[in-house]
């Protein structure tokens, strides 16, 4: 599903991600993980387009995305979710989202002066997306509030919400459970499960560990900048270099 | 009531006023002033597509407004051009120009934009008032043709011109509506709210700005022209970035990111600045003031602030309503089991 191979980024004189080699399998969840400042944003950053790789490659779905813009890269199916994401307070949640399906939609400028049907069309689309989505998350009962006056864990719904909303093929979420309560995050992790059976590929960094080991397939441990170890939970909770580096003695395997 | 069905009467009383007002105004000089202010209104609705609905502060609005201006003026004085003729081709010779200003000053971001249009905005300036031979520099160009008639109107009194006006402020403001409340009006906001969000959502950032920039130029060059038949002498000075200033005060004013906020604040600040005119320079003292407060106490501005509580309104009875009907339905669920 997601080939990343070689990948290096370099800012100046630091190197945020050093020659990381891993794949991500189709309809699974894949978890990066690492301490503060070990390049997971910078990861994720490089796969959605928002910084050039300094060298190595991106293969998605069989081609090579290396280079294009975050846009280009969204329309080929990557989404993804910001750790804090602006909304805007003043509309509706409902409202927010229906910009997110835009990028399926073709209508122009002259649609939009001519009023043609195809823009109505769209809108009814977009419209319909939003909606489906939103009741995806299990939040159409906040549908009509203002995006001001949500919770911290609807807002991260909305995000979820908002990635859905661009027919994505794979999801990256960027600590999806940041800033919520124990029980909330229990939720958010059934949702990610969701998304899965929903026939999605889904990439998270998160620090919430029992959430991690729990839900991921597979696990990327990131340090510095490079990868010092890949597998699955199991794996990761008796590996050496991981224990020292990240997780300490609490998380060794018992 | 929700904002929707309260908002067609609304909009009918304000058009039914504006109709009446030249017959209601002690003496020309109102409605001279009134239209002013209408001009002003276009060219500040076209700022605020990029500004308010696009989150991208053009310091050289004013420059493009006087590009439409002088295109109508150099056409029609020096080259004996229809005035109609010269009035179209003001709007699109500014949004040429403003597609490659857009162009090139959109690789940047936020404040770095912003200063370089302040330095686009005052090259207009400088190669208006320095090119004598095109422009007449810093004379200006005086005796522009009023608009020519169209059938049986004419446009050679304030009365007509006034209506002339008022005709292309609504045209003005139903397009504009169409526009961001389009879906592309939703990419416009979406790029306001956050420019990483909108482009993971798929939205070419470049060539929407660049879009929004265009149609904002395209409108100060079409107020420019209108300027430029009403007024029927420009100089120079149009350009400078003072002007863009009394234009983003309007949209302060009225509401930033609004439909009608634009043209509230011309009407409301070209009104004020009237009558404070007997304190002259003085008038800032009090003009200063009022201002400060206004942004203190309603930084949505007025519309803005009207909105956002219709908007808390709207959400409440929607959330009522909802209650209501789950309670109508565990009642006849208890009548049924009964």
């Amino acid at each position: 599903m997601l080939e990343i191979q070689g990948l290096t980024k370099r800012f100046g004189g630091l190197t945020a991600v050093r020659d990381v080699t891993t794949t991500f399998e189709k309809n699974r969840i894949n978890a990066i993980i690492g301490p503060n400042g070990a390049g997971k944003t910078t990861f994720f950053n490089l796969v959605s387009g928002y910084h050039k790789p300094t060298s190595g490659r991106i293969i998605f779905d069989g081609q090579d995305v290396t280079g294009l813009r975050p846009d280009q890269v969204a329309k080929l199916g990557v989404a993804r979710t910001f750790q804090s994401t602006t909304l805007f307070d003043k509309a509706t949640v409902l409202d927010n989202l229906i910009v997110g399906h835009r990028l399926r939609t073709a209508s122009t400028f002259w649609d939009v002066v001519l009023n043609t049907k195809r823009l109505k069309e769209d809108e009814h689309r977009c419209r319909a997306k939003a909606e489906e989505v939103l009741d995806f998350v299990g939040l159409s009962s906040v549908a009509h509030h203002l995006a001001a006056d949500i919770s911290q864990e609807e807002r991260k719904r909305v995000a979820f919400a908002l990635a859905l909303a661009t027919d994505p093929k794979i999801v990256l979420l960027d600590e999806p459970a940041g800033g919520v309560n124990p029980e909330e995050t229990l939720g958010l992790a059934e949702l990610i499960r969701k998304m899965i059976r929903k026939g999605l590929t889904v990439c998270l960094i998160e620090h919430k560990m029992d959430m991690i080991m729990s839900l991921a397939d597979k696990i990327v441990v990131l340090d510095h900048g490079e990868m010092i170890a890949e597998g699955t939970p199991a794996q990761i909770r008796s590996d050496q270099r991981v224990i020292e580096a990240y997780l300490g003695a609490d998380y060794a395997a018992a | 009531m929700t904002s929707k069905t309260l908002q067609k009467p609304l909009l009918a009383v304000l058009l039914v006023l504006a109709i009446v007002f030249p017959m209601l105004a002690a003496n020309d000089y109102y409605i001279y002033v009134m239209s002013l202010a209408y001009i002003m209104a276009i060219a500040a609705v076209g700022l605020n597509l990029i500004l308010g609905y696009t989150g991208q502060l053009n310091l050289a609005h004013a420059g493009f407004m006087a590009i439409g201006a002088y295109t109508v003026g150099i056409l029609t004085v020096d080259y004996g051009v229809p005035y109609w003729i010269a009035f179209v081709a003001a709007g699109f010779l500014s949004a040429i120009i403003g597609f490659f200003a857009g162009l090139l000053s959109l690789r940047l971001k936020g404040h770095f934009f912003s200063i370089f249009t302040l330095c686009v905005g005052f090259m207009i300036y400088l190669i208006i008032e320095k090119s004598d031979a095109l422009t007449h520099g810093t004379v200006g160009i005086i005796d522009i043709p009023a608009p020519t008639g169209i059938g049986p109107i004419r446009f050679d009194n304030t009365w007509s011109q006034y209506y002339l006006v008022l005709f292309f402020l609504v045209v003005s403001l139903w397009l504009m509506s169409r526009i961001v409340n389009s879906l592309l009006g939703r990419a416009f906001i979406a790029i306001r709210n956050g420019e990483d969000l909108a482009e993971t959502l798929g939205i070419n950032l470049m060539r929407t700005k660049v879009l929004a920039f265009v149609l904002s130029t395209f409108y100060a060059g079409m107020a420019g022209a209108l300027y430029a038949g009403f007024v029927r002498f420009i100089g120079p000075a149009m350009a400078l970035e003072s002007h863009t200033f009394d234009m983003i005060a309007f949209i302060l004013v009225g509401g930033i990111g609004t439909l009608f906020g634009p043209l509230l604040g011309a009407v409301l600040l070209t009104w004020l600045t009237q009558s404070l005119q007997f304190l002259q320079d003085f008038r800032m003292i009090v003009f200063g003031p009022l201002l400060i407060l206004l942004v203190m106490y309603f930084p949505q501005g007025l519309i803005g602030y009207w909105r956002e509580r219709q908007a808390r309104r709207a959400a409440a009875s929607m959330q009522d309503r909802r209650l209501q009907r789950s309670v109508i339905g565990s009642q006849q669920e208890v009548s049924t089991n009964a």
